[in-house]
């Protein structure tokens, strides 16, 4: 391995480049700021791939660690790693973060800069949520980032912007205070180390453990989010602009679920055996009743967003089904999601600009007057549906075979959507974009420029490559995911 | 690799890349590039299968893995190809007919502004459907499974500013879905109790998975796994009750109906059963299942073919019917039979869709029946071709259909499997039904008085192929019904003509194989050792060993037929057909007013489509309205969240209360907690 503290840049290249752009200052400087924001995020990409071509596939140890001491006084350490779970996220939250830059480009006029600088800051602060291998750090980088996101909705977002901020900022604030306070008792139980690895060698009772777990899932499934603390999500990508809701798809939604394999499974692995039932239900609930719940949207955004909690119900459930098909294809769907949920909403964004209407009833026959971005959305659309040789198939597939392998029945529940997915996404489709043209303002509408062709057309590429061959994002969590299995199945007690 | 692997690779990626040439650079190659490309593609397609026949003829067969996909937990997920027989006879049938279709396409299609697209979709199809026939394992056969149902999606929609297209789209692909429900539970158990997905490793197994149940519901493992893959024959394949997306499939244009809705993509569910014959064989209850299925479609979409005007309809309802007798077969265990009659079929059939589309063409996209009559005279090339696959459908002796559907016949009659004699009457019953609403289509089209050119029945007459086009880029937002305003058929004096030779080429080119196919092969492909090591059958499964002795050649089985009861159920059939309508055609309407509730059920199709339409669509939306507004709006948001953020204020307002300002209150306060904690402290002591 050569020196070079390749986490650190993925970290810190772009929250210098957010106060770069920044200090670009106003809007007469737009296009400064535009060109800033695009080169650091190319670079904080950049300094991400190494990652994963430097990646040892065959340990599950932590991987380009760097350690310094942060405050000695508590033991809070500067200590980054990542493993074969988390690498995949870095990159694709780097990868995420130039769809963005590109995705607002000339669609943001306001604020350009700022918006920029936050969408660049948040970057850095979500590639330190991954890496972060201490606990004070983690908890720094994880409630650091809610504020970026809170910004962007709250100055970029839509009418009932503000109302929609604070209940995404309360709802995942509340949830993390409990996290806090375990980590606090993590720390005294520990003798005084704040180091998460150590923390998964701790031996603990079953009523700590369960606390432990309590604190943490509270804490994250209002991330992930998980029915029924789920209803902040649709109100917050309603109100975010198009950028804010590909990262709060593509990204923030991962926070939670990273958190579960990260703390809750290693550190409470008894707990989690026996709360497993709970989660399982849990999330078939948001497979099933979310389904039902999305397939009567009349709202293109909160349709994608309800459908964004039915996909993370098969995370959740893949998690806790405890076998390897299960949780390689919950991580796997989690990148797929962070691929076809950014395109579906930049794709719901691409008719936004353009008709400033988000009702599904607004739209019909796009496809005359918008025939190559009808096909791109076609492609995302099916992705959605989980249709094979898209990305949306590989985790749903997985984590269904593990599901039928833990119990029958539920993979019977998680099957059905296969029905409802394909359901609720295709009749969107059918309704915005066949048909003849609907209105007049429908007919005027102009099929997608250059720019919207290149980042759809990235994430198109993304989304079939991933489905025609996932092999190489499996084969990077392989060694990570079979460690923390064994890790589970021992119990602490 | 090999030379040989090297082949296989290209069957699949010729016809891709014609599609990826003719989709992303339709603009750049024009008409001409896009239909060339794609016709070269399939045409390479066609003539390597051949080679790859001959060879797997020689006894080179092939099983192994192209790429590893992905792997978890130990179980390995590959792309790879099994080539033998049965694959090869199936790569066969589809690159031929996909040919024929292509060459058809040019000239049915000329005048449509989506020309390319449709090219670029086709030869997709033709490249999943082959990823499907060649695939050794369980995953590359839900991808093509998936990926055909994909395809057939996007053309069904082809003309996607019609309001029935786009609705008959989303229901196939969604009825498909509710089959692919128990498709992937089927691969689920195979992958948890086997755990590998590759055929041949899953066949050594079969033995082993019989005798397991699953824990959580105590049933019998195959027999779960067998029924779970059969529903998504169900789907695929069109049985009752999943059947009711393909008659709606006629929406799409008519070259696909040929292709996708009658020669190959429907018959995926027939094929996969009968490459899943090793595990079918361990399971009774599954084979009777699939039998009784098979046995009332067969018979009941026979029925609805009779009261159809639509010429397309009809031959959508016939092939229901057909595909059930397939079905049938499957189930008694005769499933070199049912591949065979797949086989003829598609021939016939693909011949029949394609000779009632030379029809619309020639009577200007009018669809109804009941304007056309005595075209023999316009349009011999079609008309010759149409009675050729009539005849072959309705199992004439020596056509190709009657040694298919004869060897189905009498397996149902050998079979001793529950339903048997159930399936044995809906068969044999259905072989008259079959000649009458055969015959009477072609008595209505080809013969009898000319009615085109006069009034139209314009209710009737559904979905007319094509010229929906000048609206489908008009591009000023007008409303979406005026098409079916917009004239079509025939003017007053107008005569019908002959279709273009790109249209009657492959015409005369299927009807060879429709009428001689089964003549020759009969004898190598059902009584030969054709399939042998590829289908299996258990040893008291003796319907096809005992059809083998009582074989001796196919001009014997023919005469034989002559005289036998589907021979003289047949003829009854076209008798009565000619009767009603040649002879005496004022007589049908009054049979269809005196059986009046009859005719009802047949015209509704059973009211499969407004139960499903008042059950299971409506009670989804209704459902998830409840749940939306009721659960997530009401219960979470409104007591809940909202009721949290209503309690803090209510709280803070009642101890806002305290917070008066006055000194005297604070004071008193006070004094009264002094109190109460020294009547606390003195009642302690």
């Amino acid at each position: 391995m050569t020196g070079i503290p390749f986490l650190s840049l993925a970290i810190w290249v772009p929250i210098v480049g957010g106060l770069l752009a920044l200090a670009s200052g106003s809007d007469r400087n737009a296009s400064v700021a535009r060109f800033v924001a695009l080169f650091f995020a190319l670079a904080g990409l950049a300094v991400s791939i190494p990652l994963y071509t430097g990646f040892d596939v065959t340990t599950s140890s932590m991987q380009f660690v760097e350690a310094y001491p942060w405050i000695p006084r508590f033991n809070i350490n500067y200590v980054l790693g990542v493993d074969g779970i988390s690498v995949l996220f870095v990159l694709l939250n780097s990868f995420i973060t130039v769809i963005v830059v590109v995705a607002g480009w000339e669609v943001i006029q306001e604020k350009v800069a700022q918006y920029m600088a936050a969408f660049l800051i948040m970057s850095g602060l979500i590639n330190g949520i991954f890496s972060a291998l201490d606990g004070v750090l983690f908890y720094v980088f994880f409630e650091a980032s809610l504020i970026p996101l809170f910004i962007i909705i709250g100055v970029w977002g839509g009418a009932n912007r503000v109302y929609a901020a604070i209940k995404f900022f309360l709802y995942t604030l509340a949830g993390s205070l409990l996290m806090l306070i375990a980590l606090l008792y993590l720390f005294m139980e520990s003798g005084g180390s704040f180091n998460i690895l150590d923390w998964h060698q701790l031996k603990l009772g079953m009523d700590v453990q369960s606390l432990i777990f309590l604190a943490f899932l509270v804490s994250f499934a209002v991330k992930v989010p998980m029915f029924p603390v789920h209803t902040w999500l649709p109100d917050a990508h309603v109100e975010a602009p198009t950028g804010g809701s590909i990262v709060l798809a593509a990204i923030a939604l991962k926070l939670g679920a990273y958190g579960f394999l990260r703390f809750a499974l290693p550190i409470a692995p008894d707990a989690s055996h026996a709360f497993a039932p709970l989660i399982i239900t849990l999330s078939l609930i948001a497979v099933i009743y979310i389904g039902f719940v999305a397939l009567v949207q009349t709202d293109m955004k909160k349709l994608v967003a309800y459908s964004s909690i039915s996909h993370m119900g098969f995370v959740t459930l893949g998690f806790f089904i405890f076998n390897p098909l299960g949780i390689e294809g919950a991580i796997v769907q989690m990148i797929s999601h962070g691929f076809v949920s950014a395109a579906m909403f930049a794709s719901i964004g691409v008719l936004y600009d353009r008709m400033h209407s988000r009702q599904i009833s607004d739209y019909g026959g796009v496809v005359n007057v918008m025939p190559k971005f009808a096909a791109l959305f076609m492609l995302f659309a099916m992705a959605n549906s989980g249709l094979p040789a898209t990305s949306g198939f590989v985790g749903e597939f997985m984590v269904a075979l593990g599901a039928v392998k833990f119990n029958f029945w539920i993979g019977f529940g998680a099957a059905t959507t296969l029905i409802l997915g394909a359901a609720y996404t295709l009749w969107m489709y059918k309704r915005v974009v066949f048909g003849a043209v609907a209105n007049h303002h429908v007919a005027e509408l102009t099929d997608i420029n250059n720019r919207e062709f290149v980042f759809l057309a990235i994430l198109a590429v993304c989304v079939l490559a991933m489905g025609i061959y996932p092999f190489p994002v499996t084969e990077v969590m392989h060694a990570s995911v079979n460690e923390l299995l064994k890790h589970v199945a021992v119990s602490k007690l | 690799m090999t030379g040989m692997q090297k082949l296989y690779l290209l069957v699949p990626l010729a016809p891709l890349f014609g599609a990826i040439m003719a989709g992303l650079f339709g603009k750049i190659i024009g008409r001409r590039g896009a239909h060339t490309v794609t016709i070269a593609g399939v045409a390479a397609a066609f003539a390597l299968s051949v080679i790859i026949f001959q060879d797997v003829q020689a006894g080179n067969t092939f099983n192994g893995t192209l790429y590893h996909w992905a792997s978890s937990g130990g179980l390995d997920l590959e792309v790879g190809f099994m080539i033998d027989s049965l694959t090869t006879m199936m790569m066969l049938v589809v690159t031929f007919v996909s040919l024929m279709v292509h060459i058809y396409t040019i000239g049915y299609m000329s005048e449509d502004p989506g020309y390319q697209r449709f090219f670029s979709y086709i030869s997709l199809f033709t490249f999943s459907m082959l990823m499907l026939v060649m695939s050794n394992n369980f995953l590359q056969l839900f991808f093509g499974w998936e990926a055909v149902g994909l395809v057939s999606y996007l053309l069904i929609g082809f003309w996607y500013t019609r309001p029935t297209a786009i609705f008959a789209n989303l229901k196939a692909f969604l009825v498909n879905r509710v089959g692919d429900f128990g498709f992937l539970l089927g691969i689920g158990l195979i992958a948890a109790f086997a755990g590998t997905l590759n055929y041949t490793e899953v066949f050594a197994k079969a033995g082993e998975l019989a005798g397991m149940t699953i824990p959580e519901t105590g049933w019998p493992l195959i027999t779960a796994i067998c029924i779970g893959l059969f529903i998504g024959a169900m789907g695929k394949s069109a049985q009752v009750p999943l059947h009711v997306w393909l008659p709606d499939s006629m929406e799409g244009p008519t070259p696909i109906s040929a292709l996708i809705h009658a020669a190959t993509m429907v018959t995926a569910g027939i094929f996969m059963v009968a490459r899943m014959s090793p595990l079918f064989e361990l399971s009774e209850t599954a084979l009777s299942f699939v039998l009784i299925v098979g046995a009332t479609t067969a018979l009941f979409m026979g029925f609805l073919g009779i009261v159809q005007h639509d010429i397309k309809r009809v031959v959508a309802y016939s092939t229901l019917s057909q595909l059930g007798y397939m079905t049938v077969a499957l189930g008694v265990s005769a499933y070199s039979a049912a591949v065979f009659h797949l086989m003829t079929h598609a021939f016939f059939k693909a011949l029949l869709f394609l000779g009632a589309g030379s029809v619309i063409i020639g009577m200007h996209h009018d669809q109804d029946m009941r304007n056309m009559g005595g075209l023999w005279k316009y349009m011999p090339v079609t008309w010759i071709t149409s009675l050729l696959g009539s005849l072959a459908l309705i199992g004439f002796p020596f056509f190709s259909g009657f040694y298919s559907k004869d060897t189905i016949i009498e397996a149902v009659q050998l079979s001793e499997l529950y339903g048997s004699g159930y399936a044995y009457f809906c068969v044999i019953a259905g072989v008259f039904v079959t000649a009458f609403y055969s015959f009477r289509m072609y008595f209505l089209v080809f013969h009898g008085e000319e009615r085109f050119g006069k009034a139209h029945h314009e209710e009737a007459a559904h979905g007319h192929d094509a010229h929906a086009d000048e609206h489908a880029h008009d591009e000023h937002g007008h409303d979406d019904d005026h098409h079916d305003e917009h004239h079509h058929g025939l003017a007053p004096g107008q005569k019908p003509h002959e279709s273009p030779w790109v249209v009657t080429v492959p015409l005369v080119l299927l009807a060879i194989p429709s009428v001689l196919i089964g003549y020759l092969s009969i004898d190598k492909m059902l009584f030969g050792d054709f399939f042998k090591g590829v289908i299996h059958f258990a040893e008291h499964h003796h319907a096809m060993a005992e059809l083998g002795e009582e074989f001796h050649g196919s001009a014997a089985m023919a005469l034989h037929g002559f005289t036998s009861l589907p021979f003289i159920l047949a003829m009854s059939g076209v008798a009565l057909a000619g009767l009603l309508y040649l002879v005496v055609p004022s007589v049908p309407p009054v049979i269809a007013r005196v059986f009046s509730p009859i005719h009802r059920l047949l015209e509704n199709k059973y009211y499969f489509d407004k139960i499903n339409e008042a059950v299971f669509a409506a009670g989804a939306r209704l459902i998830g309205r409840l749940l939306w507004k009721v659960g997530d709006q009401t219960i979470i948001d409104g007591i809940a969240v909202n009721g949290t953020a209503k309690a803090v204020g209510l709280i803070a307002q009642l101890s806002r209360l305290f917070q008066s300002g006055h000194i005297y209150q604070y004071a008193f306060s006070m004094i009264i907690g002094v109190f109460l904690l020294l009547a606390f402290w003195v009642n302690r002591g």
